[in-house]
């Protein structure tokens, strides 16, 4: 079993991150083999213009949704700390969403279980994607250490009015 | 039979009576006229042929086509078409927009949406995969584009991929434009008038569906991903956008509008995109959705304690809102490109309009008297002024908002003048005004024959070139805007046809492309141009020309002299039209028509043919 220290993360720079959605068709290809910007696992929103928010599973420290499951349909994958979803045993009772201090987990139209970002076992293909498109705003890197990551999962209106804060008035 | 990279089906909405249905396009349509601009004049042909010359663009019988393409969505670089009966032109222009709303379409289950009849109260349509709602839109009625936006956001809860119009479309101004995502613009065809006319504020999609299969998977995602690294590989094109252009089709080509075309040059070096980027940029690359290029920024600038959003501005807002209007302050052309923005005006044919307006005033053609305010190159307040007059048809801005080719007859009637004495100021083709790309100096794209014989007018992004079985083409641009695909993002004929084969598996070849099924597109929309009405009509011995002012030599710069004569731009329209199988007037051949299996065409230009005397 790997420690934290071992495990990677994906880290969003919000200023390299050209709003392009890349990232959700490569996610989406990869999980759903198809073009499906509903059933990826990453969303970018952007409330102001220029001022795009890529927002995902950060993986927290404490797992609110593993905690808050009453099915145990999610469970942390050893080896990577993604939050893995059993289909099975998810009712999408979004409990989960709830929990989420991010309300991260998404529902997709004709999927009967949440959908949560599994680092692709530790290759993600959005960040692939990003960086292949010469864009950057994803990298993959150490999982940092600290409770510092639940930072990047505030639901999306939150950040985008902190990011969008200082440019639009 | 199965279609593959479409649904085949249209959402069918009529305003009028509230009636919403799912219309079947045959595959064999799509094999045809592919989608898009080619479906937009296909749907038009079919329903409103027979009737077009008393089709009022801005009546409830024009039909608003929002229409995808085979490729939209799975090409690097997305657009989506609107179209339907043009209040500029009187026939069908394939006007391009970058929005979210392309994606959601196909990802709703639908390939596009037709929009008929009109409301009497303010609506929007909303679209959430198969809910479809003709809602109330009295609360965002009257807005501006970054207020709209808002109040969406707060009405639905969530952002949602929208179209929409600003004051400018409500007051069905000819130079209005549908708008997406703040800054993106269909500007040429006047369609955000034709949205207004029928009190449609707003077309809301949220789809969240895939897209539909493709015929080859692994074959498309190879060349995904081969077209991927190609754009991507567009460094400086990604840094500076077209906004470049600024610089370089002013002062190294020569070829950009400067105060109403009068000269196409310019050596302001603060007139510049480096300029932008380093004091106005606050976004930078920005793109759109799934797009490789990012060719997108967003600019800020502050002018009397007011603060301005806009994009780029890219090359064709920042020339015509700027060089056009004698502004070289950068500043001055963001604000005024972020106001034609918000206000939801085209800033090319706005820019164009009030460019005409200043040089009729500054030659006394026009007075104080006519306008109620002073109206000066480069004079910043007075400019903001009449762009606004033009969306709300206040004052002199109700004449330009006719567009620069109506305006100019009515300036001409107003002054007991005779229009070509108010016509040769007008930098226009069949009511469409010139895109920011000048002919004279020959160092730009477009040929002498570019406008002349476009069946788009004066539509920069649709030209007329020689050999018509080349990129060169309109064929190809037909081509680009039924696929529907972004021109900044397309590669070379081959690989395009390749990605097409690979998504619809319709092995479409190049002989093919240029011989029938673009020629196809583009001589439908000819005998609709030429049919025209009910206001505006076009002789093509008349109107199958360049603008007079494209016939004066430049005055200034590196090409100073450079000019094209009327003799030989005639004789390249007659050569073209020859090469592409219509006859002496445009008017495609019945030969022409029966090879392209327009068979219901055929009494039509026959009509045609004998208003304009052949025998």
């Amino acid at each position: 079993m790997s420690s934290a220290q071992e495990r990677v993360w994906i880290l969003a720079n919000y200023s390299l991150c050209t709003g392009c959605r890349l990232c959700e068709i490569a996610c989406s290809l990869r999980h759903e083999g198809v073009i499906w910007p509903s059933a990826s696992r990453i969303t970018v929103y952007e409330h102001y213009p220029g001022v795009p928010v890529p927002h995902y599973c950060v993986q927290c420290p404490d797992y609110p949704c593993v905690g808050a499951c009453p099915t145990r349909a999610l469970r942390v994958d050893q080896v990577t700390g993604a939050v893995l979803v059993d289909p099975s045993l998810c009712t999408l009772c979004l409990k989960c969403v709830e929990a989420c201090p991010g309300r991260v987990p998404k529902i997709a139209r004709g999927k009967l279980h949440v959908l949560i970002c599994d680092l692709c076992s530790g290759d993600p293909a959005c960040v692939r994607e990003c960086s292949r498109a010469g864009y950057n705003a994803l990298k993959l890197v150490k999982k940092p250490s600290s409770t510092n990551v639940k930072h990047y999962a505030k639901p999306p209106e939150l950040l985008a009015e902190e990011l969008g804060g200082r440019v639009f008035t | 039979m199965q279609v593959y990279g479409l649904w085949g089906k249209v959402l069918d909405v009529d305003l009028s009576t509230g009636r919403v249905s799912e219309e079947r396009i045959h595959p064999i349509t799509y094999r045809t006229f592919l989608g898009g601009r080619g479906l937009a004049t296909y749907v038009l042909w079919r329903e409103l042929g027979r009737k077009w010359r008393s089709v009022d663009p801005l009546g409830p019988e024009n039909i608003l086509a929002i229409l995808t393409g085979p490729l939209t969505g799975y090409y690097p670089g997305i657009k989506l078409v609107v179209s339907g009966k043009s209040p500029q032109s009187c026939g069908v222009v394939g006007s391009a927009i970058s929005s979210h709303v392309a994606y959601s379409i196909k990802a709703a289950g639908y390939d596009g949406i037709l929009i008929r009849g009109a409301s009497r109260d303010s609506v929007y349509v909303y679209v959430r995969d198969d809910l479809v709602e003709i809602r109330d839109a009295s609360r965002l009625w009257g807005l501006r584009g970054l207020e709209f936006v808002k109040s969406l956001r707060r009405e639905l809860g969530r952002d949602a991929p929208s179209l929409y119009i600003g004051p400018a479309g409500e007051n069905l101004v000819r130079t209005a434009a549908v708008m997406a995502r703040w800054f993106h613009a269909a500007g040429y065809g006047g369609y955000g008038a034709v949205m207004g006319s029928k009190k449609l504020k707003a077309v809301v999609v949220e789809g969240s569906g895939p897209l539909p299969p493709v015929a080859r998977r692994e074959e498309f995602l190879k060349l995904r991903y081969e077209v991927m690294d190609r754009v991507a590989a567009r460094a400086t094109f990604r840094m500076w956008g077209t906004t470049s252009g600024l610089w370089r089709v002013g002062y190294e080509t020569s070829s950009e509008p400067v105060r109403n075309w009068v000269e196409e040059w310019h050596s302001r070096e603060d007139f510049n995109h480096v300029v932008i980027e380093r004091k106005y940029w606050i976004k930078n690359p920005w793109a759109d959705w799934g797009c490789p290029l990012a060719c997108m920024k967003v600019s800020r600038a502050v002018i009397d304690g007011a603060t301005y959003y806009t994009d780029g501005p890219d090359y064709e807002m920042g020339a015509y809102l700027g060089s056009n209007l004698g502004v070289f302050e950068v500043d001055k052309a963001i604000a005024l490109s972020a106001l034609a923005d918000d206000l939801g005006l085209c800033g090319i044919q706005t820019g164009n309009a009030v460019g005409f307006a200043v040089e009729l005033y500054e030659r006394g053609v026009i007075t104080r008297d006519d306008v109620g305010y002073d109206l000066r190159w480069g004079d910043f307040n007075g400019l903001r002024k009449l762009v606004e007059d033009v969306a709300y048809r206040r004052g002199f801005g109700n004449v330009l908002a006719e567009g620069t080719y109506r305006a100019a007859i009515e300036v001409a009637r107003m002054k007991g003048l005779p229009p070509e004495e108010v016509l040769k100021y007008a930098v226009q083709v069949k009511g469409v005004g010139v895109g920011a790309h000048g002919i004279r100096s020959r160092r730009d794209y477009p040929q002498p024959v570019a406008y002349a014989a476009s069946v788009q007018g004066g539509d920069h992004t649709s030209v007329a070139g020689l050999p018509v079985n080349s990129e060169e083409s309109e064929v190809w641009s037909a081509f680009l805007d039924s696929a529907v695909v972004c021109s900044f993002t397309s590669v070379e004929e081959d690989t395009m046809l390749k990605f097409l084969d690979a998504v619809t598996g319709w092995g479409i070849t190049r002989e093919e492309l240029y011989g029938t099924v673009g020629l196809r597109i583009l001589s439908l929309q000819r005998i609709l141009l030429l049919l025209g009405g009910p206001d505006v009509r076009w002789d093509p011995r008349v109107h199958d020309d360049n603008p007079p002012r494209f016939y004066e030599p430049l005055p200034s710069g590196p090409y100073a002299g450079s000019t094209v004569s009327r003799d030989e731009v005639l004789k390249s329209v007659a050569e073209y039209y020859k090469q592409l199988g219509w006859d002496e007037y445009g008017v495609p051949t019945e030969e022409t028509l029966k090879k392209l299996g327009l068979y219901d065409a055929v009494e039509t230009v026959r009509a045609l043919r004998r208003e304009l005397g052949a025998s």
